[in-house]
């Protein structure tokens, strides 16, 4: 049997995964205090179960004690895990407008950009996602926030040439 | 035996370096980000977080931006750098510059640790109430309070900016409300009170957005929905206080019919978003209705509503609307109108394609059967688990038992019913299942005849699950006298058609088996001899199972030495078992998680007290033991408080008991302890102690008042050690100055093995003493207890100053106070090399001054210790005199006992 992951006190997200349909995890979002083990075990399960769903499923599912949210975009699985009181659909348009930020930053979004620009993507969703709870909605001031943190980055290091290319 | 030199093998260093050379900010930066991408493919990263550390104090925001990320990525928040991280924080909080704070603000929000709610939990809120934070930051630090009341409640002050954050929901700018109504709805969970104002307030702003054009909003209306996450979580913060005053009341109720009726409108958009966020908030409302359970009219239009769901062409919307009812069907007003939605709901037992959507109507099923619809929905689940998929058998089976026992009028049907479960769903009717039916059959005597004609009649299909041999078994044993009359199940037929049975079955049903023929030979006297001849049969009598032997050998011996009346008595009816709490119901409890069970239990029983009794109210206290505690596990990684540190109280004197070989005596020091701490004062890494046995290796690290050490048990012997313990003793003086926090070790160290400790180390203010490390471990069979002196000295905590010979002599002369300066003169015991004098000085902490003293054979150096309360500043001055091999060491700094404890320590080096 499962251990029980509780929390005294009501909180939103618990989590967030993307990962690709081969399974590759491409980001992840920890919002309660986990070992890697745990982590690990985590992922590795539910890439199994949600790779496993057809796709006219719907986007909910129990697992464990909380509730899965999930949803595909192109080569993309979003999936957020939250506690058994939660709202799916809000949580489902928490994913559709952070695809809509990624969209908008990167100019139609795709896996790669995911990839090679992987601090981007954690930034943006800190700015929209803070401790699993929504901060900001408005796809202005979020991006905008964003922009202006490039624009210190430009300002400031004319020498850094971009991340992905040092990755490369 | 391990090496000396082999200590740079060990592992962890946490550290980069290329060569001997320190990395500049640019690459540390770029390594650091190729660290992570590392770790975002899935690979572990166990070093690198020293360097991110340091990013976090750069001024270029690239640098800081990516030491961040890589803290809230890579830094679980019992990490032991924490108290480092917290540093650079406090920093960027107090910039004023938004961007940093912002920064700042997510790491704390990210990591949550308690460290950083000791660190930040006073200064957060007010940051959030100031005035002239931006309104990004106020974002920010109202979700990273947040995070931080829900890692450490007991931590975070309540206080006037309480009423401040209450009003937050008036703002102007929606994004600040958005944040703000997260952190007010959990903290009114805890503090209802305190918060009450905020359900007026909230009900007027989602009175304003639920009646606001779709344009109103601006940015915050989403596909033509406004605001939906804010009203979503308005109406959450609502669902924490019963319905308001009639004031409030009214409007609030115009808010959730406003909702209502937007749900009957024509959609404005064909896109899915705009269905899901109009919906999300109608499904909150509903949440809010149902919590609030007081209007009869809401109610009944929720569920009319829901009903519209269950036949939408979107799963989600299905899938939503089974969960939803659910809840619906335990309000009295409601429950009526969840029950006409049945054929709809068993038809999506049929029809649904995803499993988990079936498995909701399984559940709203259940929520909603009664006494009147128990027939029905019974029937129809009994049908479903023909087919149901194997994942949800085994609580389709409990959730059947359950109702077929509580809704019974007429125990036939219920018997009929556990006996079809058993025969369709055999393998996952649990032992608490078959148990209970036995247990109702033996309490209920008008139902005894049926059973047992029933069992029997079951047993003669060909192939019969083992349980209902079980089951049969054991009713026929107890009440196959009340069908014997029958020729057509005469005691020998039943004998023999139990016995056919007997050798497909396990060895525990065997056992029951052999008890059933005991209990024949009560019942029916004429097949005694038959039943003595299997009993005495070898496959019994010599049975390889010692349970199944010894019954064979002791039941043929009770068959034959007791009279009839001592068989009688032996072998009586069972008695009634006392009424309790159905073992199904604590089952299902403990598969479902007990809330949820719980509540609808609760409900159903409001509603339903008139039937069966049913399962008795489980008392908070025996579901609580019943079902796994909430707080015991949390996976077994939460907040494990530290391991104390320090010698049980009784203890506080070190070198007692010298002869004592019982485990909790502490051993003297070790032979050597002294030099070998010495040694430590100007390094910070190597083997602090070695023997035969066992080697003590050191690794630290020292940053302001702060530090971490690294400690190495190495196993030389090819033996495991056990019950290995090592423990930190302090003084209550040095507990006072000096905090040490670390967690045990695995007590097992396995023969040629190495096992690592480390230790977080906090200087609270100046201290004398060192920590002594004590070691207690069997090796063999001979307990070995080892003491030696941790080298954490004052001298640790330096920060180099450098400075110009005017400011030296300046300082010094301010420093001219008899208290404040020490002077030790001594005889040189090492050679007296110049290189060798200027490498201990920089190892000792200090920055050596160059070209400061006039006479350049002597030595200058300048520092600042670091505590957490006060930083104290140092002047040293050390004069070589080589004809006499004498020094003259002098320590000028502005308090007496740190010149007294530097000098002390220093004056050994040379």
């Amino acid at each position: 049997m499962y251990t029980r992951i509780q929390h005294p006190l009501h909180l939103s997200m618990q989590f967030m995964l993307l990962f690709s349909r081969q399974g590759k995890l491409r980001l992840q979002k920890w919002y309660v205090p986990l070992s890697d083990k745990e982590k690990k075990k985590i992922t590795r399960e539910l890439v199994q179960t949600v790779l496993a769903r057809k796709p006219k499923m719907c986007s909910f599912l129990e697992w464990r004690d909380l509730k899965i949210v999930y949803k595909r975009y192109a080569s993309l699985y979003f999936c957020c895990a939250i506690e058994d009181q939660d709202n799916e659909l809000i949580t489902l348009e928490i994913i559709h407008r952070y695809v809509e930020l990624l969209d908008k930053y990167f100019g139609s979004v795709c896996e790669l950009d995911i990839i090679f620009n992987f601090e981007k993507a954690y930034f943006i969703l800190d700015e929209f996602l803070l401790g699993g709870e929504v901060q900001e909605t408005s796809k202005k001031n979020v991006l905008k926030a964003i922009e202006q943190a490039d624009l210190l980055q430009e300002s400031q290091n004319e020498e850094w040439g971009g991340l992905s290319e040092d990755i490369l | 035996m391990l090496p000396a030199d082999e200590f740079s093998a060990f592992p962890a260093s946490p550290t980069f370096s290329v060569g001997d050379k320190a990395l500049d900010g640019y690459s540390k930066k770029k390594y650091v980000c190729k660290l992570l991408f590392i770790f975002l493919l899935g690979h572990d990263i166990d070093f690198g977080h020293m360097e991110a550390v340091n990013l976090l104090s750069s001024n270029r925001y690239t640098e800081k931006q990516i030491g961040y990320l890589f803290i809230s990525v890579l830094v679980n928040s019992n990490s032991e750098l924490i108290r480092l991280i917290n540093n650079a924080i406090k920093n960027d909080l107090a910039s004023r510059n938004p961007t940093f704070m912002g920064l700042a603000l997510h790491c704390i929000a990210n990591v949550g640790s308690r460290e950083m709610a000791e660190a930040f939990a006073g200064e957060i809120p007010k940051i959030l109430v100031a005035g002239d934070t931006m309104d990004s930051v106020k974002q920010s630090a109202a979700l990273c309070l947040l995070r931080l009341y829900r890692t450490s409640p007991d931590l975070v002050p309540m206080g006037d900016w309480t009423s401040r954050v209450v009003h937050l929901l008036n703002d102007q700018h929606l994004g600040v409300v958005t944040a703000a109504t997260s952190l007010i709805t959990t903290l009114a969970q805890k503090n209802p009170e305190e918060f009450k104002t905020s359900v007026s307030l909230a009900v007027s702003r989602l009175s304003r957005i639920v009646t606001s054009a779709s344009t109103d909003l601006q940015d915050y209306t989403y596909y033509f929905v406004p605001a939906p996450w804010l009203s979503v979580k308005l109406l959450r913060l609502l669902q924490c206080y019963p319905p308001p005053d009639p004031a409030v009341r009214g409007r609030l109720t115009e808010c959730l019919e406003t909702i209502l009726n937007k749900a009957q409108e024509p959609p404005k958009s064909k896109k899915v978003q705009h269905s899901n966020a109009k919906n999300a908030v109608l499904f909150e409302a509903i949440s809010l209705i149902i919590h609030h359970d007081s209007e009869p009219n809401l109610l009944v239009r929720a569920c009319n509503q829901l009903g519209q769901f269950l036949q939408h062409r979107e799963t989600n919307l299905r899938y939503l609307a089974l969960e939803s009812m659910c809840t619906l069907a335990s309000s009295e007003f409601s429950h009526e109108a969840v029950k006409t939605h049945i054929e709809t709901v068993t038809n999506a037992l049929k029809t649904e394609r995803d499993v988990s959507v079936r498995q909701r109507a399984v559940d709203l099923l259940y929520a909603m059967c009664d006494r009147s619809n128990a027939q029905q929905i019974v029937a129809e689940m009994l049908s479903y688990l023909e087919t149901a998929d194997y994942s949800i058998r085994e609580e389709i089976v409990l959730k059947v038992a359950i109702l077929a026992e509580k809704y019974a009028v007429d125990y036939t049907w219920y018997v009929d019913t556990i006996l079809n479960l058993i025969r369709i769903a055999g393998d996952y009717v649990s032992e608490e299942v078959w148990y209970r039916v036995i247990q109702i059959v033996i309490n209920r005597d008008d139902v005894q005849g049926y059973a047992a004609k029933t069992v029997f009649e079951a047993l003669q299909a060909p192939a019969c699950h083992e349980n209902l041999v079980k089951v049969g078994g054991y009713i026929l044993g107890e009440f196959g006298n009340l069908i014997a009359g029958d020729p057509r199940s005469s005691p020998l037929i039943q004998f023999n058609l139990l016995h056919s049975k007997f050798h497909l079955c396990s060895v525990p049903t065997r056992a029951l088996l052999l008890s059933t023929y005991i209990k024949f030979v009560n019942l029916f006297p004429e097949v005694k001899t038959t039943i003595q001849d299997v009993l005495r049969s070898d496959s019994q009598l010599k049975n390889a199972d010692v349970e199944l032997q010894q019954r064979a050998v002791e039941y043929l011996r009770l068959s034959t030495v007791a009279s009839t009346d001592i068989l009688a008595t032996v072998l009586e009816e069972m008695p009634p078992f006392p009424e309790r709490e159905s073992s199904i119901l604590a089952k299902l409890k403990k598969k479902k998680g007990p809330s949820t069970v719980t509540d609808l239990e609760e409900a159903k029983r409001e509603r339903s007290a008139d039937i069966n009794g049913g399962p008795e109210p489980a008392p908070a206290s025996a579901s609580a033991t019943s079902t796994p505690s909430p707080s015991a596990d949390l996976l077994g990684l939460g907040a494990a408080p530290p391991a104390p540190v320090g010698p049980p109280p009784s203890s506080g004197g070190l070198l007692v008991d010298v002869f004592s070989d019982s485990p909790s005596a502490v051993a003297p020091l070790a032979p050597g302890s002294e030099d070998n701490f010495a040694r430590f004062v100007c390094k910070n890494n190597g083997v602090l102690f070695e023997n035969q046995l066992l080697q003590i290796g050191l690794k630290s690290e020292f940053r302001q008042n702060l530090g971490r050490m690294f400690i190495f048990y190495g196993n030389k012997t090819s033996t495991q050690f056990l019950s290995f313990t090592p423990t930190l003793i302090c003084s209550d003086d040095l507990r006072a100055n000096l905090s040490l926090q670390t967690k045990p070790v695995d007590p097992t160290v396995d023969g040629g093995a190495q096992v690592q400790q480390v230790v977080n180390i906090e200087c609270v203010s100046d201290f004398t003493e060192a920590p002594v490390l004590n070691i207690q471990f069997r090796y063999g069979g001979t307990f070995q207890n080892v003491s030696v002196k941790l080298p954490i000295t004052l001298n640790k905590f330096f920060q180099p100053t450098e400075m110009a010979s005017q400011d030296f002599f300046q300082r010094w002369k301010q420093l001219s106070n008899p208290q404040q300066e020490v002077q030790n003169i001594f005889k040189a015991k090492h050679p007296m090399d110049t290189e060798i004098t200027k490498a201990k000085i920089i190892g000792f902490g200090s920055a050596l001054l160059e070209e400061v003293d006039p006479n350049p054979a002597n030595f200058v150096g300048a520092g600042i210790i670091h505590t957490k309360t006060t930083q104290i500043g140092c002047l040293l001055r050390l004069e070589p005199n080589l004809q006499a091999q004498m020094y003259r060491l002098t320590l000028r700094t502005s308090k007496e006992t740190v010149s007294q404890r530097l000098c002390e320590l220093l004056s050994e080096q040379f």
